[in-house]
């Protein structure tokens, strides 16, 4: 008899237990980034770049070459590679402290210099590796370790959108949001994914494909009740969806220039 | 003097709690306290654990690889440190979740059904209590009303909880007394 | 208030509130983290400020711009957090503003671990950042310490108008032990209005910078700086623990290790094996003198320093003994703390050689 296999372990992944703890969307990410790579083809000539976050030990997940980076610095360890090995696939994975926080120089210029690279943002809205301190992410009034009485807009600011951010700048790029909630959006966004290795592959822009996430151990929340979390109150401040695709030509060039002087 | 225990269990026994209750009491009856945490990157595994050294003179190293004695919340942390406690110490160990016995013929085993005889007491939170008291009347180092103090003051905010857990403490010396009587 | 069983990171956190430090600013880092969570709930209630700053090298920068106040401010991280401060410890350092940074030192190079180490001895004594500059530099081996030290750094920090750098470790951070405010002589804060940036109202106005391009005026701060660093010498501090009066090897250890050391040493002394440690407090300025005197002695035959590296702190005991003597090093690794009786081992084999 003939056994159809419809699901087994993507290439791009190893056969190894994650250590994230139970209900993490970190690992379902991590599969969507392998998956892309098996069906495109693109592992054996793709370096990946970990963050410090939970997903510092992600190499020992995938299974394609790895750099750690130091912590905030992976979209610069991933332009320096891609422009001493341009023929790589080069991706950062990145938590929001690691991005928007302590990182947030480095991934606003490499978008803005249009670094061919690609950047897997996972906003869980907290620092999961340190143990649950306020992160740029954080709602308005979400408690953590360092904010106990709930983040204070007055004093932190509000959270900060990262996609809307790079969005508005000049720079061609591919920028999108979706999300690790539900089996929809996970679906949608592996599109987004896919997509945003393709137009690396093609060379045409920096792609960015922020994912929202739970962290049920630091927001002391079942895995469900972090999974609807996400739904009632990360979704309506962080709207999910493509907000900016190289295709999108505004202003020429050549007119600014000639507006400026 | 110097007498050092390891408290042990998966996150959320209480164990780091019942560790600091311990040493909170030595420092109230004028002994010198160390409190030591396990923070790397075996609490990943779901094991905690704290050494507690109590002292009559100021604390060297406040690590120590083989303590006195031992208290285990849970399977793993009786596996794990079995092999490490002095010839002599007190093994003690929370027979509601671990069906195995000390393999080692030089150190005391008590046994402890902490979850079950919390439960009776009506607080099934305090499991870590009622192995607290255990362990105080095991060492002899400390006096119970010193722990049952702290308690107090430990629970001033919630006082609802002080009568049950002073309980737990209670049950917990009693089990110890008998079961010490038991093997004398 | 009496005695409370408080742990490391939180005791530091209270000191520097008691020493009159309203305004902290860090990031999380473990093990360091302790600090801002302590202080995220705690200032609220004494009216101080707490910011958790975009990374290290916003916490380090905002502290410059805090300090430049003549009030106290402080920060707390470790290693690799350090390693980000250390621009803007230089630029304070040249600036001379008085602030208190610690470090909560875990194990490198690199990202590493989250265990204790005192791999940062190099960066904390000798730099670390650019340019010719000095930290005071406390090493406290207990908590008690570690409060006692946060209260005299915020002092020495203004009395030199310099950093003052706690030196601890993740096991100090991570501990707890009991600690007495009370007993603690607490400062009070400096006038520092002949240079604080207060508002020029009804004077010349201040300016705090720290370029300097003319090469004769340059000099002329570095000379200044290199002389307040000659001034600092009379803060150096050290301790010498256990023996039987006429030992004849000597420990060096700070930290951690000494007290790791002190265990060993009341065990041997007790065999009747004489030995003693020498415990620099201050690693900045360093008790050269002590150490001399030591190692000078007849009955001295060895040294043997234990650190928790590959061997930093025994380069200066090397420098100030001149190596008159033999100098052993034993050390571990990677967040590993030595045990008393790796400790013992090493010294009875290189008693009996
Ligand atoms: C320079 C430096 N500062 C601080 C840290 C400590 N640190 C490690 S991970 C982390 C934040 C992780 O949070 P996030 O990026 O949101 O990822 P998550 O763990 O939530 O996936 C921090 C602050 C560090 N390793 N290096």
């Amino acid at each position: 008899m003939a056994v159809n296999k419809i699901f087994e372990r993507p290439v791009a992944m190893r056969e190894n237990i994650t250590h994230y703890c139970p209900g993490c969307t970190h690992g379902v990410i991590h599969r969507l980034v392998a998956e892309v790579l098996d069906e495109e083809g693109l592992r054996e000539k793709t370096c990946g770049v970990a963050p410090v976050g939970c997903s510092v030990l992600m190499y020992n997940y995938m299974n394609c070459d790895f750099l750690e980076a130091a912590h905030g610095r992976a979209s610069a360890f991933a332009t320096g590679l891609k422009r001493i090995s341009p023929e790589m696939i080069v991706f950062s994975y990145q938590g929001d402290g690691d991005l928007a926080s302590i990182g947030t120089n480095e991934i606003l210029h490499a978008a803005n210099r249009g670094e061919k690279i690609t950047v897997i943002f996972v906003n869980n809205a907290i620092y999961g590796m340190t143990g649950g301190q306020m992160a740029p992410t954080t709602l308005p009034n979400q408690v953590t370790t360092t904010c106990p009485f709930g983040r204070d807009t007055e004093t932190a600011g509000w959270p900060i959108r990262i996609r809307e951010l790079l969005s508005s700048l000049r720079t061609p790029a591919y920028i999108a949001r979706g999300s690790a909630h539900s089996p929809q959006w996970i679906i949608r966004t592996k599109k987004y994914i896919r997509k945003a290795f393709k137009y690396q592959e093609e060379n045409r822009c920096f792609s960015l494909v922020e994912v929202l996430s739970n962290c049920p151990t630091n927001w002391g929340m079942t895995p469900n009740e972090s999974t609807e979390w996400i739904a009632d109150n990360m979704i309506p401040y962080f709207p999910l969806g493509e907000l900016k695709t190289p295709e999108e030509v505004d202003v020429p060039t050549q007119t600014m220039i000639g507006k400026d002087n | 003097m110097q007498r050092e225990v390891k408290f042990a269990g998966f996150g959320g026994q209480g164990i780091l709690s019942a560790g600091k209750f311990y040493g909170e009491a030595g420092m109230e009856e004028g002994k010198e306290v160390a409190w030591v945490p396990s923070y790397g990157p075996e609490m990943r595994g779901g094991t905690a654990y704290c050494t507690v050294v109590i002292a009559d003179h100021p604390i060297g190293s406040p690590i120590v690889n083989n303590p006195q004695d031992l208290v285990a919340m849970n399977r793993p942390s009786l596996e794990k440190f079995e092999p490490t406690i002095r010839a002599g110490g007190f093994i003690l160990i929370n027979s509601s979740l671990i069906p195995d016995r000390v393999k080692r013929k030089d150190v005391i085993e008590i046994l402890v059904p902490c979850n079950e005889e919390a439960m009776k007491l009506g607080n099934n939170k305090a499991a870590n209590m009622i192995i607290l008291g255990a362990y105080a009347q095991c060492s002899g180092m400390l006096k119970l009303e010193s722990i049952i103090d702290i308690v107090k003051t430990e629970f001033q905010r919630k006082p609802q909880f002080i009568d049950s857990n002073i309980a737990c403490i209670m049950r917990g010396a009693e089990i110890a007394k008998r079961e010490m009587e038991n093997k004398n | 208030m009496a005695k409370k069983l408080m742990k490391g990171n939180e005791a530091i956190g209270e000191a520097a509130i008691q020493a009159g430090a309203m305004h902290y600013f860090a990031y999380p880092i473990t093990p360091q983290t302790e600090v801002a969570e302590y202080l995220a709930r705690r200032m609220p209630e004494v009216g101080g400020v707490f910011l958790q700053a975009e990374s290290e090298l916003g916490a380090s920068n905002m502290l410059f711009g805090a300090a430049a106040s003549g009030k106290r401010a402080f920060t707390t991280s470790s290693s690799p957090g350090i390693s980000l401060m250390s621009e803007a410890i230089s630029y304070i350092t040249c600036a001379e503003l008085p602030c208190v940074l610690v470090n909560v030192c875990r194990a490198g190079p690199g990202l590493g671990g989250i265990l204790p180490s005192q791999g940062d001895y190099f960066q904390a004594t000798k730099g670390g950042g650019h340019g010719d500059y000095r930290l005071l530099v406390l090493a406290p081996s207990t908590v008690q310490e570690a409060v006692e030290h946060i209260m005299q750094a915020f002092d020495l920090a203004d009395k030199y108008r310099n950093p003052v750098m706690i030196f601890a470790d993740g096991l100090i951070g991570q501990m707890m032990e009991p600690v007495d405010f009370s007993t603690i002589k607490k400062g009070k804060p400096a006038d520092h209005s002949s240079w604080a940036a207060t508002g020029a109202k009804g004077r010349e106005p201040h300016i705090i910078k720290t370029l300097y391009l003319q090469a004769e005026e340059n000099e002329k701060h570095n000379i200044h700086l290199a002389n307040k660093y000659k001034k600092m010498d009379i803060e150096k501090k050290s301790e010498i623990y256990g023996g039987l009066g006429k030992p004849e090897l000597i420990l060096a250890a700070f930290g951690t290790s000494a007290r790791v050391c002190k265990t060993a040493i009341d065990q041997l002394n007790e065999e009747g094996i004489d030995i003693a440690l020498f415990r620099p407090i201050t690693l900045y300025p360093f008790d050269d003198v002590t150490i001399s005197e030591l190692a000078n002695k007849k009955h001295v035959k060895q040294i043997l320093t234990i650190e928790m590296n590959s061997g930093q702190m025994i380069e200066d005991i090397r420098l100030f003994t001149k190596s008159i003597k033999p100098i052993h090093f034993f050390g571990r690794q990677g967040g590993i703390v030595p045990s008393p009786e790796e400790v013992i081992a090493e010294i009875r084999k290189i008693i009996r050689n």
